[in-house]
């Protein structure tokens, strides 16, 4: 045997192991999913390519795609983009490490925690969630919520509530008649402390009423009659309409009564202001339809943006001191400094950051079926999601194995590019 | 599966447990002591309980070793159970006995041929205990296999007593005393019902419970077999009703797609009340006694699911039964004693369970409220188990699962009832595997 031949066969002896772990652990799952993805959901049955044709002509699947490609295009820009910045920014505080460790720590979680946690911010009660309970008080202190939301008409007592939240008597008022406006729906407590009970309008001149809960505890109270012990509303802002105009506006007292004397004749309308039963702000559906897809992608940016910034950190040190202060000695300011020399020079790191993250995106599963709630799968769906209800749910191994041999596919060209990279710089992110 | 509280993070603890069972370091492996007929045997028990249930369950398993002499192991396979059960089978090491929320599963599993069949003690004690309609839902294919442990009542709608009192109603009997009192509840401004939308299997509780009053049983069986197709218009009734009281003004609280169900038993029955009625299983009362707010059977109440039509006392149930994987001597002997009204009233004196045990004395259980609720399921004239149950997994039985989905959407007010059982029956004749001709011919119900 010659010594190159003899040489061949210990290379192969010494790789046979690692080939042997490389096929049965790698390429004969890839295999079996290819082979899978051609038959029958029980895989008894050759179907040729009618499970990739069920994929793409599926909604579901559509949807899914559309989802993943904002994914990629969203998360990996923003989580370098935040790395990076706080790479930059963190260089330039003191206690360094603490600050970069707190960044880092939501990366020690798991997706499944983290899922659970975003649960809780994201939960559309303000009483519940974090995010919304911010948003509310923010709001409120802008413009106070209404004194009575979710007031609403007695059935039959001739008041019509319009869509617009507005409350109007049904037939004409005539001065020197006093009109009832019973209301229901507040519970009793929802009443300031100041309100006192009501008494049936009194008759007088102008137009005049009384506004009031019109229900007794055990539901004992005539229908649209003032009953003793049914409280009147005070602060509900009344305006009277005439042809179409408001001619007078005014608030209730502390029994729900209310007047205008100077008014006289008939065919006015008294209407009760939308302002005084707007429901209050509950914040955001964050879990909802709409905003689900941004949502979890913020709360991915909070696992992952330490990550970056950590990778892109090390990138800065590395990149030589003397260009950085040459450009300070040539009069160039902290912004063209980083804008001219510290991106540029980072920029490699920056892109493999993306590209990883890029791949990691494309493979998203748990913290969307975590983090959407039921109803909301479907609008939040993505690849890796879509594949475990096909497999799992639906029990139909040859559609879950076309969407994984896809999304294997469109892990691949980055993949590639990442293992170029790294033979040609030896960057280890 | 869509009996169970506990949903979510149940993946991950069934592989921990499954390790765990795997490499023998499960606790409550007591030594096989006594010198019963069966001293010296082991039995291995499954069942997808944990915390207080399994403890609970664990007094009942002590008394038949020591009754029997043999030493029983339990292993708890979370919600996952099937799947636990499924690689212990394919592992050649399946535990002897399980306990086993899904007909269907266990449908499939007698027709792969993995289950023994119920003979000699165990089926005189099933046929001795148990009414026919128990006996037949442990049935497959004309033999026994499973006896039914541990059963719910999903037709009760718990209430808050000071709700009801401040709006001045009693506890509704028929459709339209719920919507009148439901009416009465929102012009009190105290909250109406709570509908946890965001769990799709409360919904289908919802549907059942309709359907089968004005249906009727024998359509519902029809309907869970997927012998009448969807679009049956008792189906579009019984929808119609759905939306209809969904859809009342201020019934149900706003955005019920992103409430969950254990929110919806803190929003009625918690600290800041926001709705005075839950309609779940009597499950709901462990839920309330873990808030600790109020008192079941005394702050917190339940009334039957009210009548349709005049439709008599009927209960969706459901329930856990136990199924035997090795024929072995101690296996029969533990389901014989899990069959008997002495099981029963031990598990019954914790507090917790309904049985289905007709030799069961209402003076087990141990409080008024648990007894009322036995009371209800064992006086109801029809008592039909929760069809999601009995279909096919991809149609009832998951999150994602067909119907889940669709009364989802229905519920956020997409389509009208009649779209929606078109969808339901296109998804049937996807799930069922089979599709029912116009002229319904009798479908391969269940298992595919």
């Amino acid at each position: 045997m010659s010594p190159a031949r003899r040489h061949r066969w210990t290379a192969a002896a010494f790789l046979a192991p690692a080939l042997l772990v490389l096929c049965t652990l790698v390429a004969y799952p890839i295999g079996y999913t290819v082979w899978l993805s051609l038959h029958s959901p029980d895989g008894s049955r050759f179907v040729g390519v009618a499970n990739y044709v069920e994929m793409f002509t599926a909604p579901d699947t559509r949807r899914a795609l559309t989802n993943n490609a904002i994914w990629v295009v969203v998360a990996p820009t923003v989580v370098t983009v935040l790395g990076l910045m706080f790479a930059v920014l963190t260089e330039r505080v003191r206690l360094v490490n603490a600050f970069r460790l707190a960044l880092f720590m939501p990366m020690a979680i798991s997706f499944l925690a983290a899922g659970v946690t975003f649960r809780l911010v994201y939960d559309e009660d303000p009483n519940r969630g974090m995010l919304n309970a911010a948003i509310v008080a923010v709001h409120d202190s802008f413009s106070p919520p209404s004194p009575y939301p979710g007031a609403t008409v007695r059935e039959g007592s001739g008041l019509v509530a319009s869509d617009d939240g507005t409350i109007t008597t049904g037939v004409p008022v005539t001065a020197g008649e006093p009109a009832s406006l019973p209301l229901v729906g507040l519970p009793v407590d929802a009443l300031p402390a100041a309100a006192e009970p009501a008494r049936p309008p009194a008759a007088g001149p102008g137009i005049r009423g009384v506004v009031w809960r019109d229900f007794l505890r055990g539901g004992a109270g005539r229908a649209g009659l003032v009953d003793p012990g049914e409280l009147g509303l005070p602060g509900v802002v009344v305006q009277v309409v005439r042809s179409g105009e408001v001619v007078a506006e005014t608030r209730t007292d502390a029994s729900g009564q209310f007047a205008v004397p100077e008014l006289a004749g008939g065919g006015y309308s008294v209407r009760l202001a939308a302002g005084n039963f707007t429901e209050p702000f509950r914040g955001l559906t964050w879990l909802g339809p709409g905003l689900v897809t941004p949502a979890i992608i913020g709360s991915y940016i909070w696992v992952w943006a330490g990550f970056a910034m950590v990778v892109i950190s090390a990138g800065l040190a590395s990149i030589p001191r003397e260009a950085v202060e040459s450009a300070r000695v040539d009069g160039a300011t902290e912004w063209q400094v980083l804008r001219l020399v510290t991106i540029p020079l980072v920029r490699p790191v920056t892109v493999v950051v993306a590209v990883t993250l890029g791949i990691n995106v494309l493979k998203i599963f748990d913290l969307v079926l975590v983090l959407a709630p039921e109803p909301a799968q479907a609008e939040a769906n993505v690849l890796g999601l879509e594949q475990y209800h096909a497999s799992f749910t639906q029990l139909n191994a040859g559609l879950g194995s076309a969407l994984a041999v896809l999304l294997f596919t469109l892990v691949l060209p980055g993949m590639a590019w990442r293992a170029r990279v790294l033979r040609r710089h030896q960057v280890v992110p | 599966m869509a009996g169970s509280v506990r949903r979510g993070a149940a993946p991950a603890a069934a592989l921990a447990l499954l390790v765990l069972s795997a490499t023998g370091c499960l606790p409550g492996a007591p030594a096989g002591v006594g010198t019963g007929p069966l001293a010296g045997q082991t039995v291995e028990v499954a069942a997808i309980w944990t915390g207080a249930e399994q403890a609970h369950f664990r007094a009942v398993l002590d008394a038949f070793e020591r009754r029997t002499g043999a030493s029983v192991r339990y292993t708890s396979g979370g919600d996952d159970l099937p799947a636990l059960l499924n690689s212990r089978l394919a592992g050649g090491a399946p535990p002897d006995v399980a306990l086993l929320g899904q007909p269907g599963v266990v449908a499939q599993l007698a027709r792969r041929g993995v289950l023994a069949e119920l003979t000699g003690a165990a089926a005189a004690a099933v046929a001795a205990n148990y009414p026919p309609l128990w006996q037949e839902l442990g049935t497959v294919d004309g033999k026994l296999y499973g006896v039914y442990f541990k059963v719910a009542n999903k037709s009760v709608i718990w209430y808050r007593t000071d709700a009801f009192e401040e709006a001045g109603v009693r506890p509704p009997q028929t459709w339209p005393e719920l919507r009148a009192v439901t009416r009465t509840l929102a012009d009190a401004g105290v909250g109406t019902m709570a509908v946890p939308g965001a769990d799709g299997w409360v919904l289908t509780d919802w549907f059942e419970n309709i359907y089968l009053r004005v249906a009727g049983p024998d359509r519902y069986d029809q309907l869970a077999r997927h012998e009448i197709p969807w679009t049956h218009p008792s189906v579009v009734d019984s929808l119609s009703l759905l939306r209809d009281y969904w859809t009342l003004d201020r019934a149900i609280q706003d955005d019920p797609l992103q409430l969950k169900f254990v929110q919806a038993v803190a929003d009625v029955f918690g600290s800041r009340p926001q709705s005075a009625m839950l309609f779940q299983a009597d499950f709901v009362a462990a839920e309330i006694n873990r808030l600790g707010e109020v008192r079941v059977g005394g702050g917190a109440r339940f009334f039957d699911w009210p009548s349709i039509g005049g439709s008599p006392p009927a209960v969706v149930t459901a329930g856990d039964q136990a199924v035997v994987f090795t024929g072995t001597p101690a296996a029969m002997a533990l389901i014989a004693f899990l069959a008997s009204p002495e099981a029963a009233a031990l598990a019954a004196e914790q507090g917790g369970f309904l049985s289905a045990n007709r030799n069961l004395p209402a003076s087990a259980y141990p409080d008024p409220v648990t007894r009322e609720l036995a009371e209800s399921l064992t006086s109801a004239e029809l008592v039909r188990f929760d069809l999601s149950d009995l279909t096919p997994q991809a149609f009832g039985g998951g999150t994602d699962a067909s119907m889940w989905r669709l009364l989802q959407s229905f519920l956020g007010r997409r389509g009208g009832p009649a779209e929606l059982a078109a969808q339901l029956e296109a998804a049937a004749q996807h799930d069922f595997g089979v599709a029912c001709g116009p002229a319904r011919q009798p479908c391969l119900g269940g298992s595919r």
